[in-house]
């Protein structure tokens, strides 16, 4: 009926197994990720939905194994497209960067090179992983920014990063990040940056790419309604792990976990009318490096009991893929749907 | 000393309303500001250059006790006019009336303006001073103007409790030992501590997580209440000015294109850009995502905005008019618009249509 239940039946293209993530850089040992299970299926779309310091962007950076080798602790196990990632030699981690997954980045001008043009870059990466010419792969870049709807190609090809404006440098490093036709596409708030008429057009170029080319996205973002544009699934973090996760349309109309009830409701639109007051999460997230015992959100949560503080809460199966790792899933279900129809705008 | 006591004397006698609710608080007439780039050694002998016209004639009033919300993408000038409302950068041309009074004449000098009217920013780190404890920045702005130590720290205690800080846990924290929801709540009581009329608040809740943004926006109605304070509210999230806005204004390359009523923009917008931008927001229904971007390419470079209508090359409605002739700012109903569609007689095919047809 719906990708969800495609996506059991369909072999998973990433598939995430109790991922640990710990920093130890500082005094204290970090746990920024404690215990993640991801599957995403070809041609899915998969949005982590998180605040700060929730893990989302860690978790994604690990599929890459972008984080320092000597500061970090990862268990747990990561398959992408059949390979293990976490075993990967430093050579075939190389290869599989870029080849197999890209990632693209929220600041398109840190993440791209002030010192070369953005065609260079693009070729560059090409040449890496295929064994073509310069002119050959500089014709598949020109193809890439034509896809991407980048104005002028020829002549953009040739720009440095800093002569593009803010949409069109996102675009180029879509277009780097699609360079070597990587199965599965890995966005880090991608439209975080950017102008509210410009963030609609690339969520709608990706959506459109991933349809096209049969990618499999992980899409990182605090912002619901960027993610409601593009995901066919949510999984909300906190505190280092997925706390819910299902269909979009199921976490959107009928939230379980008691942090996704919140967060939907402290949204401005959410709010019954003008005036009335917010309803706001108590408190603030939990210290990464002094996990509580218990459930991470009992403190600020509305529905909690005694045994929340005791154990840290299994997935509770909901019916139609849809999970959420809470005890009082049982309390949580007469909320049905916040209110938070579109407003209405006439054409 | 001497002049702090002779400054609190000036704070004491022109401290208070003075024109009577119907008078706006703020008056904005013709504000404009061009930052020059840099110049050529030719241009430097002959004069000209390059300029961005970041504020290009912008007119607007703020009602006594509203919030005004602005709204508009980057560059459209938004924070610029924030900066110069503080008097932060000094205005090319124009005048701000505060209260009856210009801004910077005898009657009200900056320096007495400036206690009236105080800033948030939205990076609550880079705005706190790293070296002073919390209690002591709140204490400092009202010691520069005059108010005795002793009773400016009780006075800053006394907002780290109204905005929700124990001043026994948290008085003596430096920014650095704090969150980020915690620092913008220092930020407002610091604002506020020089008890002010107007506060700037310039994109004050957009670096915050969702979960903390809705508490710090309760506490800035809360606080609205209490010290009968007015606002102006800059953000880019529009659902956030919806929720918090009397009126909105809405700003396109250094520009006014559309204000009035926050409901009556929101439901009926007149300006093509303001129907753009609204239907830019991601719709949160899974059943009905957006289908097609309202407006294509990124905003042009204030370096060099598009002759007349500034939003002629972005406008679906544009006609070869909008190219020639800078729309003025028409006002009907309570509400204005900068669009020739709907200035009469301007030439426009659309021109005489009372609103527009769905």
């Amino acid at each position: 009926m719906n990708a969800s239940t495609d996506s059991a039946a369909k072999e998973a293209i990433v598939s995430v197994r109790d991922l640990h993530v710990t920093f130890t850089a500082g005094k204290k040992p970090v746990e920024a990720v404690n215990g993640v299970d991801l599957q995403v299926a070809r041609g899915e779309t998969v949005a982590l939905i998180g605040e700060s310091g929730s893990g989302k962007s860690v978790t994604l950076r690990s599929l890459l194994r972008l984080h320092p080798a000597r500061h970090t602790r990862i268990e747990g196990r990561i398959e992408v497209a059949g390979a293990n990632v976490l075993s990967m030699g430093s050579r075939a981690l190389a290869d599989y960067r870029g080849r197999v997954a890209s990632m693209i980045f929220q600041e398109p001008l840190l993440a791209l090179d002030p010192v070369y043009t953005v065609g260079a870059q693009i070729i560059e990466s090409i040449r890496r992983h295929e064994n073509i010419s310069t002119a050959d792969a500089r014709k598949r870049a020109l193809e890439l920014f034509e896809r991407v709807r980048i104005p002028s190609p020829e002549r953009r090809l040739d720009a440095y990063p800093h002569e593009m404006s803010g949409g069109m440098r996102q675009r180029a490093m879509i277009a780097l990040a699609l360079a070597c036709r990587p199965q599965v596409l890995l966005a880090d708030e991608p439209t975080t940056a950017l102008d509210a008429t410009v963030q609609i057009q690339i969520l709608l170029l990706l959506r459109e790419l991933q349809r096209e080319l049969g990618l499999a996205i992980v899409f990182v973002t605090h912002d619901m309604g960027a993610a409601v544009e593009v995901a066919d699934r949510f999984a909300v973090m906190y505190a280092g792990r997925i706390v819910e996760e299902g269909p979009t349309r199921e976490v959107i109309r009928n939230p379980r976990h008691p942090y996704t009830l919140a967060l939907m409701q402290a949204r401005a639109d959410g709010a019954m009318e003008k005036g009335a007051r917010l309803a706001s999460i108590p408190g603030a997230p939990p210290d990464l490096a002094h996990l509580p015992m218990g459930c991470a959100f009992a403190e600020r949560c509305t529905f909690a009991q005694p045994a929340c503080l005791q154990t840290r809460p299994d997935a509770v199966e909901l019916g139609g893929d849809h999970r959420a790792r809470c005890l009082r899933t049982d309390a949580t279900i007469q909320f049905g749907r916040p209110r938070m129809e579109r407003p209405a705008i006439p054409a | 000393m001497s002049i702090g006591i002779s400054i609190d004397h000036i704070g004491a006698a022109t401290g208070g309303d003075r024109g009577g609710p119907a008078q706006p608080l703020l008056t904005v007439n013709r504000l404009v500001k061009h930052f020059d780039l840099k110049k050529s050694f030719i241009e430097t002998l002959i004069g000209g250059g390059k300029v961005v016209r970041a504020v290009d004639g912008v007119d607007f009033r703020i009602m006594k006790g509203e919030t005004l919300g602005v709204v508009g993408e980057s560059g459209c000038g938004k924070s610029t006019t924030a900066r110069l409302l503080m008097h932060l950068i000094a205005p090319s041309a124009g005048e701000i009336v505060f209260d009856g009074e210009t801004v910077g004449s005898p009657a009200l000098p900056l320096r007495e303006y400036r206690r009236q009217v105080q800033m948030v920013f939205q990076d609550s780190y880079s705005s706190l001073n790293p070296r002073l404890t919390i209690q002591d920045s709140i204490a400092f702005g009202p010691q520069v103007h005059g108010v005795p130590k002793i009773e400016s720290i009780s006075r800053a205690r006394d907002l780290l409790a109204r905005v929700g800080l124990e001043p026994r846990r948290f008085a003596g924290r430096y920014p650095h030992e704090l969150s980020g929801g915690q620092r913008q709540r220092v930020n407002i009581a610091r604002a506020l501590a020089s008890k002010p009329r107007l506060v700037i608040l310039d994109e004050a809740v957009s670096a915050l997580d969702k979960s903390v943004e809705a508490q710090v926006l309760n506490l800035l109605m809360d606080l609205k209440d209490e010290f009968g304070l007015t606002y102006l509210f800059i953000s880019h999230d529009l659902h956030v000015v919806r929720y918090i806005s009397d009126r909105v204004m809405v700003m396109y390359l250094g520009k006014v294109a559309e204000t009035g009523p926050a409901e009556a923009v929101f439901e009926q917008p007149l300006h093509p850009y303001t129907r753009a931008l609204l239907s830019s927001m991601p719709s949160m229904d899974p059943d009905h995502r957006t289908e097609e971007a309202a407006l294509v390419g990124d905003p042009p470079n204030p370096i060099d905005p598009p002759p007349g209508c500034r939003f002629h090359t972005r406008c679906p409605q544009a006609e070869a008019i909008c190219a020639r002739t800078v729309p003025s700012l028409e006002a009907t109903d309570g509400r204005e618009t900068a669009c020739l569609i709907h200035e009469p007689g301007s030439g426009h095919s659309r021109a005489d249509a009372v609103i527009y047809a769905a």
